[in-house]
C-alpha cells in the first residue's frame, strides 16, 4: 500500500516549509516535495512606497539575513538613481557585510550543523543540539563563539543604525561614517575573527576530516548531486559577497554564464508547480527539465560550496589556502558532496574575516565622503549580493519620482528550492527502505537540507537544541500508520 | 530543586528577527537557560501539537507569541497556547500591531498572486499555473493551506496580556520583561511593556527641535543628506517619532536615519497614522492653497508611512477596495 511521509514543519523559508515524501508499493521513496507554504508578496506590498524605503521594508523578508536584504536594496538603489557611491561608503558597506557574515556562518556552524558532527548524526536526540556541542568541546571554546558573535553584533549594531533590520544603507552611499576610534576597536574584533576562524577550520579538521565515517558520509552519493554552480566573482573571478559578476559553471567546472547583474532576466527564468508557493528558479540557456541533476538539466545551486565551486579561488591569503585544501581532499573541483557546504561554509568565514581587517587597515576606511547625492531620474535597478545562503537579487521599477512601480525579487533559498527537494528526495531514498522509517531517518533527511542553511533551519531556531522534526505516515487513506516526533 | 518556570515561544506570520533577538542575549541567554525551561520554541510552528494540548493549564507561565495572525492553522495555535497559558505576551510589532507583512492589507490577494506568478519579469509560466489547495501531481495529493484576506494582529484573534513592542524588540526590553514576569512584578493587563512617552522624548535630538516646528515641504533621504545631530522634522524629513512610543534605544536615529514608527502608537493613542496625519497637518507652513498643496504634494506614501507597522491595527485595517472578505 503506497504511503505518506510528511514532514511538517521544516519551518520558514519566507515562512515555513514542509516536506512530503512518497513511498511506492514496495515502501521505497518514490517522491519527494519541498513545499513553501506561505507567501508574504512582498513583490506587491511595496508598490507605491518611495524606492529609498526599500533598504528598510525588505529586511523583514528575513531576520535571520536582514543585511543580505538591506545591501542588495541599497546597490539596487545606487543602479535605480545611476549614482556611484564613494570609495570610503562602498567600503563601508562590504567591511558591515564582510562582519555579518562572520557571525551569521558561525550561527550556523555552530548552533545548527556542529551538533550532527561534534555529538554526531546518529547521538541521542537529546544530546545532538548545541548544549551537547558545548558539552563535548567546553565553555572555553563556547564562550569565544558567543564572544565573536557578539563583538560582530555590536559591531553591526554601531555601523547600521540596527543589527536586526539595519537603516544605513541609502542610494549613493551610507547614512553613517566610520570614526578612528571606533576603526580601532572594531580591528581589534577583526584580528579575533581572523584567529577564531584558524581555529574553527582546526576544530572541523580534528572533529569531521579525521573521521573516516564523518568523511564517507560526506562523500556518500545520498548526499550527493552533480548541479550547475552560481556565485559573485570578483574581477579575477574570486569569491565575491558584495559586489561583482555573476558566473554560472557546468557540473563538469566549465563557465557557462558570466554576467553583470543589470542582465540577470537573460539567464535566469523561474518555473511554477501548483503544489509550492516558492517558484523555482532555472538557468534559462538550458530550460527546466525538472527536478534532476546533471549538465543538461537547468537547475543550479547557490550558497557556500556553489560559490567556491562557481569561482576560482579566495581573495585572501589563508582562505585561498583553506580553499585549495578543501579540494585536494574532496578530490577535486567541482565537488558535488552537498555536506562539504559546511566546510566551505568555514572557509568563507574566515575569508569574512581576512576582508574585515584588510578593510579596517585601509585609512579610506573612516573618510567622511560617505555619500553621492543622486541627481539623475530613477527608472529601473538591480542590485545582487551573495547573501549567507546563496545569489540575492532585487530588482525595482519606479517613476520617475522613485515611487515603485514594479518589484521583482528572487531570495537565496529561492534558487536553492529545487536543490533542497532534490536532496531530501534523495537522503530519504537512502535512508528509508522497505517502509522501515527509522529515528535515523529524521536526522539524516534533516541534514540533506540543513547543509544549504536554508531560511527555515536559521540559528535562531537551534538554540535550545531544537530542530524538531514530525513525520506522520499515512496509508493511501490518510490513516495514520504511525507517528515518529523528534524533539531536537 | 524547584521547578523552573515553563515559557513558550511560538511564531505566525514573522521574519525571524523576534528570535534573534533572544539570541542576541548572548552570554545572558545561558542564564535564561538556567532560570526557565523553553517548552516550545518558535521552530515548532505546527509541532509538538499533542504536547501542547497535554499541557496541565498553566503548566506554562506565558507564551510569547511574534509574527502576525493570517492563516487558520495560525489561529488554531494560538487559540490553544492562549486556552493553556496565563500569560500571553504579544511579541513584536508584527504580532503587536500587524508589522510589516501587515501592508499587504493595502492589496488584494488577487494582486498578490498576479504578480508573482504572472506578471513577474523571470517567472515563465504560459500554463498560467497557480499554487493550489489542493492538487495532484502524478497522483499525489498535496495541500498548501489557504490564506486569509488580511493580516490579523494577534489580539483581533485572542486575548492578549501584554505587549512587547518593537521590530524587533531590543534585548534589554525583552530580558526585562521577563524578568518582570517572573518575579510577578506587572503593570495592569493590557499594557505595552515599554515607556509611557513619545519617542521625540527620548531622542538624542531633541534639544534641537525648535520650539515651534514647521515644516514648508519635506525632504526624502534619497536626494538629500540629513545632518547627523538635528531633528529630522525640523529638516524636513518625514520622522515618525511625534506618533510613535519610546523605548527602542533611539536604534535607527543613531544610525542617522528617521524612526518609522515600530513601537507603534504613543501612550493613549488610538491610531498612529491619525495621530502622524494631525502632527503633519499642524506643522505644515502654509498659508494659501498653492503653498498647501506643494506641502501635501511633497508627503510621498503617507499610508506606507504613517501605517509602516500598524495597518491591520489601524482603525481602517485594510483598504476597502478589495474583494470581500
Amino acid at each position: 500500500m503506497p504511503e505518506r511521509i510528511t514532514i511538517n514543519p521544516i519551518t520558514r523559508l519566507e515562512g515555513h516549509g514542509k516536506i512530503e515524501i512518497f513511498l511506492n508499493d514496495a515502501g521505497d521513496v518514490e517522491r519527494a516535495f519541498f513545499q513553501v507554504p506561505e507567501l508574504r508578496g512582498f513583490e506587491t506590498f511595496c508598490l507605491g512606497r518611495p524606492a529609498e524605503e526599500m533598504p528598510r521594508i525588505t529586511p523583514r523578508i528575513c531576520g535571520v539575513c536582514p543585511t543580505a536584504h538591506h545591501m542588495a536594496s541599497t546597490k539596487c538603489l545606487d543602479d535605480l538613481w545611476k549614482v556611484d557611491p564613494p570609495p570610503a561608503a562602498k567600503k563601508i558597506r562590504e567591511l558591515a557585510y564582510s562582519t555579518f557574515y562572520v557571525e551569521d556562518h558561525y550561527i550556523h556552524f555552530f548552533f545548527l550543523a556542529a551538533p550532527d558532527f561534534v555529538v554526531g548524526p546518529t547521538a541521542p536526540a537529546a544530546e545532538r543540539n548545541i548544549l551537547g556541542v558545548i558539552a563535548r568541546v567546553g565553555m572555553d571554546i563556547a564562550g569565544q563563539v558567543i564572544r565573536v558573535r557578539r563583538e560582530c553584533r555590536q559591531m553591526l549594531q554601531t555601523m547600521m543604525g540596527k543589527v536586526i533590520h539595519p537603516v544605513f544603507g541609502v542610494p549613493g552611499g551610507v547614512s553613517r561614517g566610520i570614526s578612528e576610534e571606533e576603526r580601532k576597536q572594531f580591528l581589534e574584533t577583526a584580528k579575533f575573527a581572523v584567529e577564531f576562524a584558524q581555529f574553527a577550520l582546526k576544530l572541523f579538521d580534528d572533529v569531521v576530516l579525521k573521521n573516516k565515517q564523518y568523511v564517507d558520509l560526506i562523500l556518500s552519493d545520498a548526499y550527493t548531486h552533480k548541479t550547475h554552480y552560481m556565485g559573485l566573482v570578483d574581477e579575477n573571478n574570486k569569491v565575491s559577497f558584495y559586489d561583482g559578476q555573476v558566473r554560472v559553471v557546468d557540473p563538469a567546472g566549465k563557465e557557462v554564464a558570466k554576467f553583470h547583474p543589470r542582465q540577470y532576466r537573460d539567464f535566469i527564468a523561474e518555473h511554477v508547480e501548483p503544489w509550492s508557493y516558492v517558484t523555482f528558479p532555472y538557468l534559462k540557456q538550458v530550460g527546466w527539465k525538472g527536478f534532476v541533476d546533471g549538465a543538461a538539466s537547468g537547475i543550479y545551486r547557490v550558497a557556500p560550496l556553489a560559490r567556491l565551486n562557481a569561482a576560482d579561488g579566495m581573495a585572501t591569503p589563508l582562505a585561498q589556502q583553506a580553499y585549495d585544501t578543501m579540494y585536494a581532499t574532496l578530490g577535486g573541483k567541482p565537488a558535488h558532496a552537498t555536506l562539504a557546504t559546511h566546510w566551505a561554509r568555514l572557509i568563507e568565514a574566515l575569508y569574512a574575516a581576512e576582508r574585515m581587517r584588510e578593510l579596517l587597515e585601509d585609512p579610506e576606511i573612516t573618510s567622511k565622503d560617505i555619500r553621492t547625492v543622486p541627481t539623475a531620474t530613477p527608472e529601473e535597478g538591480v542590485g545582487i549580493v551573495e547573501a549567507p545562503r546563496g545569489t540575492l537579487i532585487h530588482n525595482y521599477w519606479t517613476d520617475g519620482d522613485g515611487i515603485l512601480t514594479r518589484v521583482n525579487l528572487i531570495v537565496a533559498t529561492n534558487h536553492n528550492a529545487g536543490p533542497i527537494a532534490m536532496s531530501v528526495e534523495k537522503a530519504a531514498k537512502g535512508m528509508i527502505r522497505g517502509g522501515q522509517v527509522s529515528e535515523g531517518l529524521l536526522n539524516t533527511v534533516e541534514m540533506a537540507f540543513r547543509a544549504y542553511d536554508p531560511c527555515h533551519a536559521c540559528a535562531t531556531h537551534a538554540l535550545p537544541g531544537k530542530t524538531p522534526l514530525l513525520i506522520s505516515i499515512f496509508d493511501s487513506q490518510g490513516k495514520l500508520l504511525r507517528e515518529i516526533r523528534r524533539d531536537g | 530543586m524547584a521547578a523552573k518556570p515553563k515559557v513558550a515561544f511560538y511564531w505566525c506570520a514573522s521574519c525571524g528577527g523576534c528570535e534573534e533577538t533572544v539570541v542576541d542575549l548572548h552570554e545572558d541567554v545561558l542564564k535564561v537557560v538556567e532560570a526557565v525551561d523553553i517548552a516550545l520554541w518558535p521552530v515548532a510552528l505546527d509541532f509538538k501539537l499533542k504536547d501542547v494540548q497535554a499541557w496541565k493549564p498553566g503548566e506554562v507561565a506565558v507564551a510569547f507569541i511574534n509574527g502576525a495572525v493570517r492563516l487558520s492553522e495560525q489561529e488554531e495555535w494560538v487559540k490553544l497556547l492562549r486556552e493553556k497559558c496565563p500569560l500571553v505576551v504579544a511579541f513584536g510589532s508584527c504580532a503587536h500591531l500587524g508589522g510589516i507583512p501587515g501592508l499587504a492589507n493595502d492589496k488584494t490577494r488577487d494582486e498578490i498572486f498576479a504578480n508573482k506568478y504572472f506578471r513577474s519579469p523571470t517567472v515563465d509560466n504560459p500554463g498560467k499555473t497557480l499554487p493550489q489547495e489542493h492538487c495532484r501531481v502524478n497522483g499525489y495529493e498535496l495541500e498548501l493551506p489557504n490564506f486569509w484576506k488580511e493580516v490579523k494582529t494577534l489580539d483581533q484573534v485572542i486575548e492578549v496580556d501584554y505587549y512587547l513592542p518593537g521590530c524587533p524588540p531590543p534585548t534589554s526590553t525583552v530580558a526585562a520583561a521577563v524578568g518582570a514576569i517572573l518575579k510577578g512584578e506587572l503593570p495592569p493587563k493590557g499594557s505595552v511593556l515599554a515607556p509611557e512617552k513619545s519617542l521625540c522624548e527620548s531622542c538624542p535630538r531633541k534639544d534641537s527641535k525648535p520650539e515651534r516646528l514647521s515644516i514648508s515641504r519635506f525632504k526624502r533621504i534619497a536626494t538629500s543628506i540629513p545632518d547627523p545631530e538635528k531633528c529630522f522634522l525640523a529638516e524636513g524629513y518625514l520622522c515618525m517619532g511625534p506618533a510613535t512610543r519610546s523605548g527602542c534605544g533611539e536604534r535607527c536615529l543613531h544610525g542617522n536615519m528617521p524612526c518609522r514608527g515600530c513601537f507603534g502608537p504613543t501612550p493613549g493613542s488610538l491610531d498612529q497614522g491619525t495621530k502622524m496625519l494631525s502632527t503633519i497637518c499642524s506643522l505644515g507652513e502654509a498659508d494659501t492653497d498653492e503653498t498647501a498643496q506643494a506641502y501635501a504634494d511633497s508627503l510621498v506614501d503617507p499610508l506606507g508611512t504613517f501605517y509602516r507597522f500598524s495597518l491591520p491595527a489601524s482603525l481602517l485595517r485594510r483598504s476597502r477596495r478589495q474583494e470581500p472578505v
